[in-house]
Parts: structure tokens; C-alpha cells; sequence
């Protein structure tokens, strides 16, 4: 099996290696030829291993493949920790990858930068599989940061582009905030068990219970509650949780496959796998728990908000990755992780589909995204437009398709959570699924109901999008509608993830659940004695009002509520913060060290003062130095007498 | 009876005669050789009357070690003097002070 382990990671990095350093050799059909035939590998071989996992009763395995050093006792090495969750979440990155693939081949046609592209996507695979299959915090960070990189690339992929490359760099450094907080929690974890190997560390999880950090006098801070919000930070970071969201909007600024796979499907969501897989570390902390609950629970409901006022598709759908990504963070908060991973799962499906979609419109309208200038595209995109109204039902819940399942049992769960913060957090989810549906819907009548606004030369050439294009759109249409029914039993409710996952009885919300649920029917039967479902359906009504029937309602709207408009298109100030605040005070900080530090203290002070020194000394000596032999010898000798007296004297 | 004492003394007053000759010599270089030359001697001096009253061969055989040294320093000082004369046609100490800072 291990071999198999290796093969899986390996081919998307040799498809990389291939595509991108041997782009001129292999050319541009080469080129994707290359990495779809290795994401390709990857998938089938990582669909073989769940179906062992699943089918055939394969017991998780540990290895270590390599061992990179060992230093005073902490082995650094590369493993595979392979059990169902990462199994799972395999499957799902290499099946999203596989199908942004296929798609790219269509998208990208006319980019000079095609074989890039392929090796930057085929790259990102390799790493994101690293980071899920790892079994050690070293690799883990390893994957961590190469998704990062990856990422950062990516983002910046046109980067002839001004706003590219100030969206990819606000991405790195907003992200490298996250990462000191990660790299804080691995510390702890390695300095209060000896140990980056997840086993190891899991096995001391009493030890670690009982530890704490004194701060000096009386105040003591328990280091599990230190560790895991550490942790919790870099989450944030990746996976775009207030305040350190502000990176994924503007990524939207790279390639729009990219936007599917990596700011949607798979990267973001690695904030999300990694709490999930320290599951045994923060069910020890109640108080880390609430801070992830109440972020989670602020993201999911105030970024939502955003996705009612900004015109631009792609941004639309960001800010709606932004609010799932914060109801995965709720599902986390009240200990409900396998919740939270199969709502990642669904959200894959359907938010790659959406991307794709909106893809395939930017594509067929000349690279125009401004929702503005669209609408009437059904009749022109019919295979996009069925498939992004099967990714937008998944999106809002609509009973039966896979974002029902999860999105409905994670609110369930929130509901019978007891923990500080559920309350709040109950009402954010709840408020949170009509604002989804409100935006969902209005992004979707925009688009493509309604009457065209593009100008003649654009309706002219409106067609549907060649195959390369809609066989992905199709391909996860079909997840994205039936992965719920078919897997919410077991991974819900039942044994799915075995000991990967591991939950205190007490915090157990899940189990309740579980008890009353009677199969799938039932489930969304129940859903109809229950507000989210309500609200999901006045959700789509008032977009179907405000922004098909009677666009005025909303200008009106828009008048009425002119502060709170404001207030949403500033994006709550966040952006304001951090640029006249932290970005403001880091550089008067550096300009201020810069003047008295190193311009007064170290030039001044330290380089050339000494240097003054020197000179000033050498100008009063030099007036002894005559020149003339007979003053250094009566210098000498009256040296000598004096040293001889003062010996005399001394006896 | 010439002790110890008396010899010490002449010594002393040989070496302070060179060390003044070094001081107020201002005219001539080859005077400075000579003065180094009696300084020697002084020490010399200073060997030999050890030697002789505390019965100690070595002190003597020192003495002819500083000889063959002081010979050796004198013809090289000579030397450099000669190259000295032929470079600045002076020989005057006075002007010799290219060492000034």
C-alpha cells in the first residue's frame, strides 16, 4: 500500500515537474496531457483506497516513508497517515482537481501562460494531498505553506496585472499572520509532548490536559486552550475567518479555475480538515471551542451580508465561500466535526460547480463579470445554466440536494449545542441561510433570467461553452446533487470516520441527532417543521422581488437604507483597518525605526560616531608625536624609571 | 679594596653619561651610535661584577655575546647612516623628523 501512498502524491508532482520546467518540450497539448493523465492517477488510486476503506474494511494505516533528521529525540520525517478522513478528503480534492483540469483545457485556450498554469495547478494537488495525508505537524506545515505558495502564484498568475499582484500579496502576508499563530501551536504541541508525530501526540492528550503556562505571578493560562487557539489562528488564516478573511475576496482577481479549486473546494477548506484532525486537542478546551464557535458563527453570517451588495460574480460566490466556510468553523465550535467535514465535502461539489459556472459565463461574455451588464443568458448557456441552479439549490439547501443534508443536520447540531456562544451562534447560522439564499438567487436572476444588458457586439457571439467546459460543470453537478443522500448516514451518524475524529460523550451533539434520525425521507421531512427551510424559500422569493420582478423594490431599497448599504459596500471597514491601521502604523513604525534607529543610533551613533572617535583621539595624540628620536628615548627611559621606582616602592 | 658598590656605581654613572648624550645631543647621529655603544658597555660592566663576586661563569659569557651583538648593531647603524647621508646630505638629527604626526 505504500507504494500506492507514494504514487498518489507523486504523479501530480512529476505532472508538475514535466509541465512546467519542460514547457517548451512538451507544448501546450503535452502540457495538460501530461498533468490530467497524473491528477488522473491520483484520483483513481486514492478512490481505490476509500473503497478499501469503506468496502472492504481496510484498518487505517500509519507509515513513514522517510525520515528527513532526527534532532535531540524529535524525528522530522514524511509519512502517511491514511484512515477515512483523510481517505475522504483525498478522494474529494483529487476528483475537484481532476475536473478544474479538464475545464482549464477550455478556459485557458488562449493564454500564453497555459503550460504554467498546468504545473502550478498539478503542484497545488501535490501539496494539498501532502498536508491531508501527512501524519506529522512538519508535514502538515509543509503542505501548509506550499498551498500557500501555490496559491500566492496563482493569484497573481496575470501578473502584468496591478490589482493581481496586490491581491496576491495581501493574500501572502495576511496568511503569513495566520501561519505565526500555527507555527506558535505546533511550538507548544512539540514542547509539552516531545513529539510532531500526530500519534504520539494524541496518546499524551491527559498530560497535556493537566499542563499549564505561567505567565509569571498568579496568572496561569491552560496550554491546551493556548495551543489550540494557536492553531485555530493559522485555520483562520487559510480558511478566511474574520478578521483575517479579507485576503480571499480579492483573490478573485486570479484565473477563474483557480477560484474553484483552490479559494473554494480545497485550500480554504484546510482550516477546517486540520481542527477536524486535532480533534483530540481541542475537545480538551471548552474555552477554545467557544472562540472558534463565535468566529466561525461571525463569519458565517456578516460575510454573507456582502454577497448581497457586490456586483461582481466571481466576488459574489467568494463571499459565499467566506459564509460556508464560516458554518463548517460553527460545525467545528460545537464539537461537531464530522458535520463540519461532510458539509466540506458537499460545499466542494457545488461551490467548484458554481465557480466553474460562473466561469463558463465570464467566458461566454468576453471577460466581462460585472452582473450588471448580464441577465437572459438561459437561453444562449442552457448546460450552465441547469447545472449552476443545480450548484445554487445545493447552495441554499434545497431539501434533497447534498448542501441540504449537511447544512441542515450542522444547524441541528448548533441547536443542541450547550456551549458559551451556541446562542449566537444558532442565530447566525439561522439568519445565515436566508441571506445565502437571498444572494444565491439574486446572483443566479441576475445572470441569467431576466432580460439581457449586455450591448450588442457581447449578445452577438453569446453561445454555450465548448465541452471541455460543461463536462466538468456536468460531472459535478451530479455530486453536488446526490452526495448527501447517499453518504449523510454513515458519515453523519454513523461509524464514517472511525477513530479519526474523536468526540467527548459530553460534547457529542451529533448523537442526539442521530438517534431520531429515521433515513433520508424522514430527514427531510423533518426539515419541514423547521425554520432554516422557511427561510431558505423567502430567501429565493425576495430575490426573486427585489432583483427580477421589480429591480426598483431594491433600488429603493438601496435609498432607504443608505447607511447600511454603505457600511456593506465598505465591507465593514475592514479593508480601511488594515490599511490605515496596521499597515499605516507598520510603516511609521518601520519609518520611525528607520530615522532614529538606524539613521541616528546605528549610522550615526554606532558606525560613523565611532569613527569620529577615532579621528578626534588621533588629533589630540598627535602632538606628542614629534618626530625626533631623543623624545622617544627620554619617553621611554622616563617609562622605564618610573615603572622601576614604582616596583622599588612597592617592596 | 674596589667592592661591588664602587663598580656598580661607575656603571651607573657610564650608563647615565649615554642616556644624556642621547638627550642633549642635537647635531649628530654617529654621537647617538656611541652613546648606545657605552649603554651597552654599562651593562656590560654590570655583568662582569657580578659575575667576578658571586663566582658565576655565565655572567661572563654573556658579555661576549652582547660584544658580538653590539659589534653587529654597529656596522648595520654604520650602514644605515651611510645610506642616510647619501639620501638627505645631513646627517643632523634636528632634521631628521619625517616621523612627525
Amino acid at each position: 500500500m505504500e507504494s500506492i501512498y507514494l504514487t498518489i502524491v507523486l504523479a501530480p508532482l512529476i505532472a508538475s515537474i514535466i509541465a512546467g520546467l519542460g514547457a517548451r518540450i512538451v507544448g501546450r497539448s503535452g502540457a495538460h496531457t501530461v498533468t490530467i493523465l497524473g491528477v488522473a492517477i491520483s484520483f483513481v488510486l486514492s478512490a481505490y483506497v476509500l473503497e478499501k476503506m469503506l468496502f472492504e474494511g481496510m484498518a487505517p494505516e500509519n507509515v513513514s516513508v522517510y525520515t528527513w533528521l532526527v534532532s535531540d529525540g524529535v524525528k522530522l520525517e514524511v509519512g502517511f497517515l491514511i484512515d477515512r478522513l483523510s481517505a475522504m478528503m483525498m478522494t474529494v480534492v483529487t476528483f475537484v482537481s481532476l475536473m478544474v483540469h479538464i475545464y482549464t483545457v477550455g478556459y485557458m485556450h488562449e493564454d500564453p501562460g497555459y503550460q504554467r498554469f498546468f504545473s502550478y495547478i498539478s503542484l497545488f494537488t501535490f501539496s494539498m494531498l501532502m498536508l491531508v495525508m501527512a501524519n506529522n505537524f512538519m508535514q502538515l506545515f509543509f503542505g501548509w505553506e506550499a498551498v500557500g505558495l501555490v496559491s500566492y502564484l496563482l493569484i497573481g498568475f496575470w501578473y502584468t496585472r496591478p490589482t493581481a499582484i496586490a491581491a496576491n500579496l495581501k493574500a501572502f502576508i495576511v496568511n503569513r499572520v495566520g501561519d505565526f499563530g500555527f507555527v506558535l501551536g505546533i511550538a507548544a504541541v512539540l514542547y509539552y509532548t516531545g513529539s510532531l508525530d500526530y500519534a504520539t501526540v494524541f496518546a499524551q492528550t491527559d498530560r497535556f490536559a493537566g499542563a499549564q503556562i505561567h505567565l509569571g505571578g498568579t496568572v496561569a493560562w491552560s496550554a491546551i486552550t493556548f495551543t489550540c487557539i494557536a492553531l485555530f489562528v493559522g485555520a483562520m488564516g487559510k480558511s478566511a475567518q474574520v478578521p483575517l478573511h479579507v485576503w480571499l475576496p480579492d483573490s478573485m482577481e486570479g484565473p477563474t479555475p483557480i477560484s474553484a479549486l483552490i479559494h473554494a473546494a480545497t485550500m480554504v477548506t484546510a482550516g477546517i480538515f486540520m481542527v477536524a484532525r486535532m480533534s483530540p486537542l481541542f475537545e480538551l478546551s471548552e474555552t477554545a471551542l467557544s472562540t472558534v464557535l463565535i468566529i466561525g458563527a461571525t463569519t458565517a453570517l456578516f460575510m454573507g451580508l456582502l454577497g448581497i451588495v457586490d456586483n461582481d460574480i466571481k466576488r459574489v460566490i467568494a463571499y459565499s465561500t467566506l459564509s460556508q466556510l464560516g458554518y463548517m468553523t460553527v460545525a467545528l465550535g460545537v464539537s461537531a466535526y464530522s458535520a463540519a467535514i461532510f458539509h466540506l465535502m458537499t460545499h466542494a461539489f457545488f461551490k467548484a460547480l458554481l465557480f466553474l459556472a460562473a466561469g463558463s459565463v465570464i467566458e461566454a461574455m468576453h471577460h466581462e463579470q460585472d452582473m450588471r451588464v448580464m441577465g437572459g443568458l438561459k437561453k444562449y448557456m442552457p448546460i450552465t445554466y441547469w447545472t449552476c441552479l443545480i450548484g445554487a439549490l445545493a447552495l441554499i439547501g434545497f431539501p434533497g440536494t447534498s448542501g441540504f443534508f449537511s447544512k441542515d443536520a450542522l444547524i441541528d447540531a448548533v441547536h443542541g449545542s450547550t456551549r458559551f456562544g451556541a446562542g449566537y451562534a444558532y442565530f447566525c447560522v439561522v439568519i445565515g441561510v436566508f441571506v445565502t439564499a437571498l444572494y444565491t438567487f439574486r446572483m443566479f436572476f441576475m445572470t441569467f433570467e431576466g432580460e439581457g444588458r449586455m450591448d450588442h457586439h457581447t449578445r452577438e457571439h453569446l453561445h454555450e461553452s465548448p465541452w471541455t467546459i460543461w463536462l466538468p460543470l456536468v460531472l459535478l453537478a451530479i455530486p453536488s446533487a446526490i452526495a448527501g443522500w447517499l453518504t449523510v448516514k454513515p458519515m453523519l451518524f454513523g461509524d464514517f470516520f472511525g477513530s479519526s475524529i474523536q468526540v467527548l460523550p459530553a460534547h457529542d451533539v451529533l448523537g442526539p441527532i442521530g438517534e431520531e434520525f429515521g433515513g433520508q425521507v424522514s430527514f427531510i421531512g423533518h426539515a419541514f417543521a423547521s425554520p432554516p427551510l422557511y427561510l431558505a424559500a423567502a430567501g429565493v422569493i425576495a430575490a426573486f422581488f427585489f432583483f427580477l420582478k421589480k429591480p426598483e423594490l431594491a433600488d429603493a431599497a438601496q435609498r432607504r437604507f443608505g447607511w447600511l448599504h454603505r457600511i456593506l459596500v465598505e465591507k465593514y471597514g475592514f479593508d480601511w483597518f488594515n490599511e490605515h491601521v496596521i499597515a499605516a502604523g507598520a510603516r511609521w513604525l518601520g519609518g520611525g525605526l528607520w530615522h532614529y534607529g538606524d539613521e541616528v543610533v546605528i549610522d550615526g551613533i554606532a558606525v560613523n560616531g565611532s569613527a569620529r572617535l577615532v579621528a578626534w583621539f588621533g588629533s589630540v595624540i598627535r602632538f606628542a608625536q614629534s618626530g625626533y628620536l631623543y623624545h622617544y628615548a627620554f619617553a621611554m627611559i622616563l617609562g622605564l624609571a618610573s615603572l622601576l621606582l614604582w616596583l622599588l616602592w612597592r617592596t | 679594596m674596589i667592592g661591588l658598590t664602587e663598580v656598580l656605581t661607575l656603571s651607573g654613572i657610564l650608563f647615565a653619561i649615554a642616556v644624556a648624550g642621547v638627550f642633549l645631543n642635537r647635531k649628530n647621529i654617529i654621537i647617538l651610535l656611541m652613546c648606545i655603544e657605552l649603554m651597552l658597555l654599562a651593562v656590560n660592566f654590570n655583568f662582569v661584577a657580578f659575575s667576578r663576586f658571586l663566582g658565576d661563569i655565565n655572567g661572563q659569557v654573556f658579555v661576549f655575546f652582547i660584544l658580538g651583538v653590539a659589534a653587529a648593531e654597529a656596522a648595520i647603524g654604520l650602514a644605515i647612516l651611510v645610506v642616510l647621508f647619501r639620501e638627505r646630505r645631513s646627517i643632523n638629527v634636528e632634521d631628521l623628523d619625517s616621523l612627525q604626526g
